[in-house]
């Protein structure tokens, strides 16, 4: 459920409570009513045609970097009854 | 002896005129419209000679004949209109069986209303691929409905063609082993027309890949005269056209995610809207299964054409008893790529 | 494209697959179950199961807002749009849900019905706008995500003094689902289908936060593992579950800290909290009666409820005989286990919730994984 995206802020308008959002090449209007304090260059998660949140760069960076680090952890910790694969 | 100008007492309101009736009830009214618009620009002695029929002499060979109905919506998108779509429609079918094209027919259903310079506007772009193809538009006939009974207008076109001697190219003659060709990017047509259409707003740079691949087809057939399938897959998508192959030849196939190409703006808004490309129209794409040993040949001579600059080795054909369409995705595993169920939506979930 | 890419790259999932294998207890199963359809969507469309050990189960559950509205609703908005002359707004997802009689909206549409597609409830506004003559409908559906976006286009039509918009709100609330699927019987009792621990829905728990499943691994004593919406963050979350289940542990963890905090979006929920309240239950389609589940619209905005605009009976609808998607949807059984799955029932022709949405748990399993089990797999209808 819930088809959301990431998207980069390009535009905003005040007035409206709207702004644009660049996913690649592709350029979408959408509501920033739902979020506050967002600056052009942010990367916010849009939702049916809305911004639901700010996406924080280093907190995605830890992440990917946990995914590189998935195998060095087991090879630190004693793996409870597994064998290597 | 061509027909002047000064049989009707004043020239079509192109401008600001709209279709009525009178212009289906064969009377002066529809000869008015069939000389002013349909004679002048699609401008073919066949045409001009003004019968019902057009008679030709063909060359020797198999006799290939295809017709389609177009009933899109909307009738102007980027990169094209339903006019240029119908050209190019019908001399891909013809085409996909190897053949060359020879003449086109186009029969127009219009509705009660229909502004003359939208049609004016869609027979000049019809005219102008028909010339860019080398293959006029010969024969057709022209029909009214009351308002509200048609979309504005439905374009049925008909071509035919030739096959030369040696060339096979059906949909039941793929193998085990063979190779599976597509000769560019997935999805450029249907994201272009969504962008168009009213409730889906979006600002992309893709345009419709409509063309006519008759000439590309031409130099494939004469490297590898063997070729075993070709098709386009139009409505339903690069999934539907394979699974359909499949099916015809009773056989399964393996794709792999990584070799397909596709354009990132189509990517992206596949995205936007929870779409896959694998499943978006394409109306300037082919398809193309070949035996092992040609592959390397047939993807040279299509990357050397402008319509198959990005022609990609996609998967090959294999044993399998379900006639499955299988995919090693991007990310390491397996799925299954089904036919089309109903019409693909985007979606919120 | 940036933050979607990262998470597909097949070499980490390849660290992380090696991983999971490593750690795996090879003397026990792990059941999870993956609550929102999103996460089966991923699963199923990236392959993510071939990359995971054997005793390793991905449970697909009901989070599935299109899976689980009751049949009695949609023949509502039908009638709306019908009886009404209204012009109906629906996300694209609820066009080809079958109510009774086999009607859906874009059957209705075909033959005459004002049925609108949008993407957003700021077109149902403009639509609403455009025909100031017209009474327009929104139906409005989905879980705590799409909530928001439905508060603020009834705040804003307020403001503006639309007179022709409603909306006809079936929005649903995750917490209460998932307990209604752990408080069942058959995840009770001992020895019968145990789901040892759930992947928290990615944007439910944007909006949210992580801190409502708290409850949930405290009371049920099963590890949750908020996971983004990306086949790696599945594959990770998968991770983060089994440590968990391997360490005796039942924590809230969230993987998807790019997104999710603890106290989710304050802004989307004060929203929320204005212009809905809870409705003392509300039947969910495989679920039955579930309490304080779902949303209604409060009085001070009574303008914009359907509801009390327009006479919406209560319809009383039963799903198809033989049509196993109760048990599917708690993830009691499987797919392959419904005698109509395959035969009668099928995407092109959806006899019950689970085959209606492509992210339902039959309707992915067929698309994409039917080919794992050659003695389910049927003839596609051409």
């Amino acid at each position: 459920m819930c088809l959301a995206i990431p998207a980069q802020v390009v535009e905003i308008d005040d007035v409206s409570d709207s702004g644009t959002v660049a996913l690649g090449p592709v350029r979408k209007r959408i509501s920033l009513a739902l979020v506050d304090d967002v600056s052009v260059g942010d990367f916010v998660l849009i939702h049916v045609g809305y911004a639901l949140n700010k996406i924080s760069p280093e907190e995605a960076e830890r992440t990917l970097a946990l995914f590189g680090e998935a195998e060095l952890v087991e090879e630190l910790a004693a793996a409870p009854g597994g064998g290597a694969t | 002896m061509s027909v002047k100008a000064k049989r009707f007492p004043q020239r079509l309101n192109i401008r600001s005129g709209t279709i009525d009736m009178t212009h289906g009830s064969g009377g002066r009214a529809m000869a008015q419209l069939i000389e002013e618009l349909f004679v002048t620009h699609f401008d073919n002695d066949l045409l001009r000679q003004a019968n019902d029929q057009a008679a030709f002499d063909v060359p020797a060979g198999r006799l290939v004949m295809s017709t389609d109905g177009h009933v899109i919506s909307p009738l102007f998108f980027p990169g094209g209109d339903i006019g240029s779509l119908s050209v190019h429609g019908t001399l891909n079918d013809v085409a996909m069986a190897g053949a060359r094209p020879l003449y086109l027919s186009s029969g127009f259903i219009l509705e009660e209303g229909f502004p003359l310079a939208d049609l004016e506007r869609i027979v000049i772009s019809m005219a102008a691929a028909a010339k860019r193809a080398g293959v006029p538009v010969v024969t057709g006939d022209t029909k009214v409905v009351e308002r509200g009974k048609g979309d504005g207008v439905f374009i049925t076109t008909t071509g035919v063609g030739i096959v030369p001697k040696g060339v096979n190219i059906s949909g039941d003659r793929a193998r085990p082993g063979d190779a599976i060709l597509v000769s560019g990017s997935i999805g450029d047509h249907g994201v272009a027309i969504m962008s168009s259409r009213e409730n889906l707003t979006f600002e992309t740079t893709i345009e419709s890949d409509s063309a006519a691949l008759h000439k590309l087809v031409a130099s494939m057939v004469e490297a590898v005269p063997d070729i075993h399938c070709l098709r386009d897959p139009t409505r339903g998508g690069l999934a539907t056209t394979l699974n359909e192959l499949a099916l015809q030849s009773g056989v399964g196939m393996q794709l792999t995610e990584d070799a397909i190409p596709v354009r990132p703006a189509v990517s992206a808004a596949c995205e936007l809207l929870g779409l896959d490309p694998l499943y978006i129209a394409n109306e300037g794409k082919l398809i193309c299964i070949c035996a092992p040993a040609d592959a390397q040949r047939l993807l040279a001579v299509m990357r050397a054409d402008p319509l198959g600059a990005e022609a990609a080795i996609i998967g090959e054909v294999i044993e399998d008893a379900h006639g499955f369409v299988r995919m090693q995705t991007g990310f390491g595993g397996s799925r299954v790529v089904d036919w089309l169920t109903g019409e693909q939506l985007p979606r919120i979930c | 494209m940036k933050y979607v890419d990262e998470f597909r790259r097949q070499d980490l999932a390849k660290k992380v697959s090696r991983a999971i294998h490593n750690e795996v207890d090879r003397g026990r199963r792990y059941n999870l179950m993956e609550f929102c359809g999103g996460h089966t969507h991923a699963i199923f469309r990236y392959g993510v199961q071939d990359l995971m050990p054997d005793n390793v189960r991905f449970v697909h559950g009901p989070g599935c807002p299109v899976c689980v509205l009751p049949v009695g609703r949609i023949d509502n908005a039908i009638q709306l749009a019908q009886q009404h002359d209204v012009i109906l707004c629906t996300y694209g997802d609820m066009l080809r849900v079958p109510g009774s009689g086999r009607k859906s909206l874009l059957k209705i549409k075909a033959e005459g019905a004002d049925v609108r597609m949008v993407y957003s409830t700021q077109d149902a506004l403009k639509i609403a706008r455009d025909n100031p003559g017209r009474e327009v409908v929104f139906f409005a559906i989905g879980f705590e995500t799409t909530t928001p976006p439905t508060a603020v286009a009834i705040r804003q039509a307020q403001a503006e003094g639309l007179k022709n918009f409603s909306v006809f709100c079936n929005h649903v609330l995750t917490p209460a689902a998932i307990q209604n699927i752990l408080e069942s019987p058959e995840v009770r009792e001992i020895g019968s289908v145990l789901i040892d621990g759930f992947f928290g829905p990615s944007h439910v728990s944007s909006v949210i936060g992580s801190q409502p499943y708290e409850f949930f691994a405290e009371e049920f004593q099963r590890p949750v593992v908020i996971a983004g919406f990306e086949p790696l963050d599945v594959m990770q979350s998968a991770l983060m579950l089994i440590r968990q289940l391997n360490e005796g542990r039942h924590d809230v963890e969230n993987e998807y800290t790019r997104v999710v905090s603890r106290d989710g979006n304050r802004k989307a929920k004060a929203l929320v909290a204005e212009v809905f309240e809870l409705r003392r239950s509300f039947e969910w389609r495989g679920l039955g009666l579930v309490p304080y589940s779902a949303l209604r619209i409060k009085s001070a905005y009574a303008g914009f409820d359907t509801e009390k605009r327009f006479d919406v009976p209560a319809i009383q609808a039963s799903d198809v005989k033989g049509c196993e998607c109760p048990s599917i949807l708690r993830g009691v059984k499987k797919p392959t286990d419904c005698k109509l799955f395959g035969t009668v029932c099928t995407p092109e022709n959806p006899m019950g919730s689970c085959m209606v949405s492509s992210e339902g748990a039959c309707a992915a399993y067929w698309t994409y994984g039917r080919f794992r089990d050659p003695t389910t797999a049927r003839e596609a209808s051409a």
